[in-house]
């Protein structure tokens, strides 16, 4: 790899801007692309029919050899994003866990009690309410949303904005009763029972969690299940 | 799929090339049947036997940092396959029973 090359691949992480590495592994030439195709830098010339490929590669965060021209694709996305209503104690929990599985992670709760340093060093709190607070983080379909408030007039706003991205998991904390009249509630604001489904409530993969951890656990693992597509755990009859 | 970890080892080849060490990057390009880690995964050598990432599950990182040896420094890139182990023949392989693909190349 030329030097050039690592530091534009170096400086696009900085940058969060997603990019491609384009290699002929027949004698290591390389091309850098961003998301629209275009070259950055490099040594090798791509073929222009290789650029939906890197297009596709990029939007689906899937590195590969192409079938065609036999070059590696190797995409660099910026980090799965994690928005986490509520700054509780699930939260506490959950973000240090969820940033060893590589997700950058944002805490929304204007309650500035519960959203401080002192209970979330080095987190990215943001004290506006929820709907305003997601209008600007804006999830896409590499961002999960999760709702821990327990308070609706927190935790709903949240899920309606949640609920019109293309985040690819909205969780929402709660008992099958409280995710009931979350639904009645929600139905008010003009989600129709099709969008309330991608909310999965009560939260995360039932592992009989109880402690803080545990549940931050089962959320993680709910969001990784959904993320590769995985069927759902069946019990061995 | 690509991991964010990736590019921490990139920030980290670019630590090691500015502290003149002799560094080496391999990536799995492709993988058949259960192979341990997923395409895109690297694995960062430098010439004094220091591993960072992984290529497999420890099964063939120590096979492809020697493979390496002759890469660091501006040698021509190279591309290995690992199938299955042999352990009668004294082959390194993938216990998993997977093969994968894996380019070598130096860091300049």
């Amino acid at each position: 790899m030329q030097r050039r090359t690592l530091d534009a691949l170096t400086r696009a992480k900085a940058n969060q801007q997603p990019v491609a590495l384009v290699t002929d592994i027949g004698n290591g030439s390389q091309a850098l692309l961003d998301r629209e195709g275009r070259s950055l830098t490099g040594d090798l010339e791509v073929p222009g029919a290789l650029i939906p490929a890197v297009e596709a590669a990029i939007a689906a965060d899937r590195s590969g050899l192409d079938d065609n021209s036999g070059l590696f694709i190797q995409v660099f996305n910026p980090p799965l994003r994690l928005i986490v209503v509520g700054a509780v104690h699930i939260a506490q929990a959950l973000i240090p866990m969820a940033r060893v599985m590589g997700y950058e992670v944002a805490v929304v709760d204007p309650r500035r009690s519960w959203a401080n340093a002192a209970r979330f060093p080095g987190v990215t709190l943001t004290h506006a309410w929820p709907d305003e607070a997601l209008d600007v983080l804006a999830p896409d379909h590499r961002t999960a949303v999760v709702a821990l408030t327990h308070d609706p007039k927190l935790d709903d706003p949240a899920l309606v904005r949640a609920l019109a991205s293309n985040a690819f998991y909205i969780g929402a904390l709660g008992s099958t009763r409280t995710h009931g009249k979350r639904q009645i509630r929600l139905q008010e604001s003009g989600v129709d029972s099709q969008s309330f489904g991608r909310i999965d409530g009560p939260i995360g993969l039932a592992i009989g969690a109880k402690s803080p951890a545990e549940i931050a656990l089962s959320i993680l693992a709910k969001m990784t299940q959904v993320r590769h597509g995985a069927p759902p755990l069946v019990k061995a009859a | 799929m690509s991991e964010s970890g990736n590019r921490d080892l990139l920030d980290l080849a670019k630590a090691w090339r500015d502290e003149g060490r002799e560094v080496a990057l391999a990536t799995v390009v492709a993988t058949w049947g259960s192979s341990p880690r997923p395409v895109g995964s690297q694995l960062l050598m430098d010439s004094a036997g220091n591993l960072e990432g992984s290529v497999s599950g420890g099964c063939i990182e120590g096979a492809v940092a020697m493979e390496a040896r002759a890469v660091m420094g501006g040698g021509a890139p190279k591309l290995l396959t690992y199938g299955v182990t042999d352990e009668a023949a004294w082959t390194v392989g993938l216990a998993c029973g997977g093969e994968v693909k894996v380019f070598v190349e130096a860091v300049e």
